[in-house]
């Protein structure tokens, strides 16, 4: 049970893919246009990257270390296309709206990280589970910077939810009024400037806290020494 | 030794083949599944685009299926054939949906769809593909606002070719200060199609019955 806690997580915070190991970043500024559009694609490499760590895993043993990159590699962008397909066939709003990143998960060099390192030397549960919170870290991450660029950007958030959830989402969405939009926050530059302020807040957060532990301890060791 | 190296190198590649064939045929599996919805919602999204600048009571005829296909053109942009739907009323020409490319937007080729009634006029225009900057150029987008909807009833009669321009080149056209390069390519592309349409009217209904 300890093991998959540690597992969580490491997806969700410590290793973070988005902000920590800052692996993958090429879905992660082009995609983050809006929170929608960076959930959307954040989800969706989580699902291919449980599936391709559990269907790694069983098949680890099998596969020799000289050909082990090209069959990773080929699961993965078997299950990239196959997810597509799926997608395209059950939902043309929800294709429409992320169609064009899909095959951009092939890319995600963190999707082959997970396998390699993790997959390769863990059982299926683990390894799907590592998958899993890994890319839900990412989505975490994607939807925040995605949330960020488009409110500073556009002034609306959770715009285009619609495009997923059908019509009925449309009310949620939220728009700031008299806004004329700050264009830089939209475009690519945007991007590396709000990704670096999420790996600033970050580490801020993790150094503050450090410092509390130091403090605390500091101020229980005279205490101890009476 | 070498033959070690040998029975191991075939065994390594007959696995990777192994792999490579349950990949391919997992994927032709799931390919040969997902065709047939896939098709049928590519053609309900294209319908459903056509009944936006198409109204149901101008055509009884089937708009996917009656199309026709005319060669690359000047006037339409399109350097490949491509197809016109028709919209037919007992078999008498009512409109025609065809798509026009503006080449000169300020990033790449604006891609539109344009339907004009048989009179000439325009029922609708929507942009398919662009790629201009989005918060600035992208109003041309249905979804960003309707300025594309004021080509609607317009046409060469009522507006002068001379008047087929944004009002800041002294035409009729409206645009958006800080992005005129986009309107001023769309309204090109559209004057250009009804011109398009006015030479060819008759060829493009040639097998049905005209007035």
């Amino acid at each position: 049970m300890a093991m998959y806690q540690e597992i969580i997580k490491n997806g969700l915070w410590k290793q973070n893919t988005g902000v920590v190991q800052l692996l993958g970043l090429c879905p992660t500024l082009a995609v983050t246009t809006s929170a929608v559009n960076g959930m959307s694609l954040g989800l969706a490499t989580a699902f291919v990257m449980a599936l391709s760590n559990g269907a790694v895993s069983p098949i680890r043993r099998f596969v020799p270390d000289e050909i082990r990159v090209p069959v990773f590699i080929l699961v993965i962008a078997t299950l990239v296309t196959v997810t597509d397909l799926v997608i395209h066939a059950s939902s043309k709003s929800l294709y429409d709206a992320l169609g064009i990143f899909i095959p951009l998960i092939v890319t995600n060099c963190i999707v082959l990280a997970r396998v390699e390192s993790f997959a390769a030397k863990n059982s299926t549960i683990p390894s799907m589970l590592d998958g899993f919170s890994m890319g839900f870290g990412l989505s975490l991450v994607l939807a925040l910077l995605g949330g960020i660029r488009e409110f500073v950007g556009k002034g609306t958030f959770l715009s285009g939810l619609d495009l997923v959830f059908g019509t009925a989402a449309k009310q949620i969405m939220f728009i700031l009024p008299d806004y004329h939009g700050f264009l830089l926050a939209i475009l690519p530059p945007g991007a590396f400037i709000g990704l670096g302020f999420l790996i600033a807040g970050r580490n801020w957060f993790e150094i503050r806290k450090k410092k509390l532990a130091l403090v605390t301890t500091a101020a229980i060791k005279p205490a101890d020494a009476h | 030794m070498p033959k070690v190296m040998l029975t191991h190198a075939l065994k390594t590649a007959s696995l990777l083949i192994v792999f490579s064939i349950a990949g391919t045929w997992l994927l032709a599996f799931i390919y040969a599944t997902t065709l047939a919805p896939i098709a049928k919602s590519e053609e309900e999204a294209r319908l459903s685009l056509f009944r936006q600048i198409v109204e149901d009571s101008m055509h009884d005829n089937d708009l996917l299926k009656d199309t026709i296909k005319v060669g690359p053109n000047e006037l339409l942009g399109n350097k490949e054939p491509i197809e016109i739907n028709r919209a037919k009323i007992n078999n008498k020409p009512a409109a025609v949906i065809l798509e026009a490319i503006a080449p000169d937007g300020y990033s790449g080729n604006i891609k539109l769809l344009i339907a004009i009634r048989a009179d000439g006029t325009v029922s609708g225009v929507r942009v398919l593909e662009h790629k201009e900057t989005p918060g600035l150029g992208d109003y041309i987008d249905i979804l960003h606002g309707n300025w594309i909807k004021q080509f609607d009833n317009e046409s060469l009669e009522k507006t002068t070719l001379q008047m087929w321009r944004v009002k800041k080149d002294d035409g009729k056209f409206d645009y958006m200060a800080g992005a005129t390069i986009t309107p001023r390519a769309i309204v090109k592309a559209v004057s250009r199609a009804l011109q398009y349409f006015q030479i060819n009217k008759t060829k493009l209904f040639a097998d049905s019955v005209v007035q």
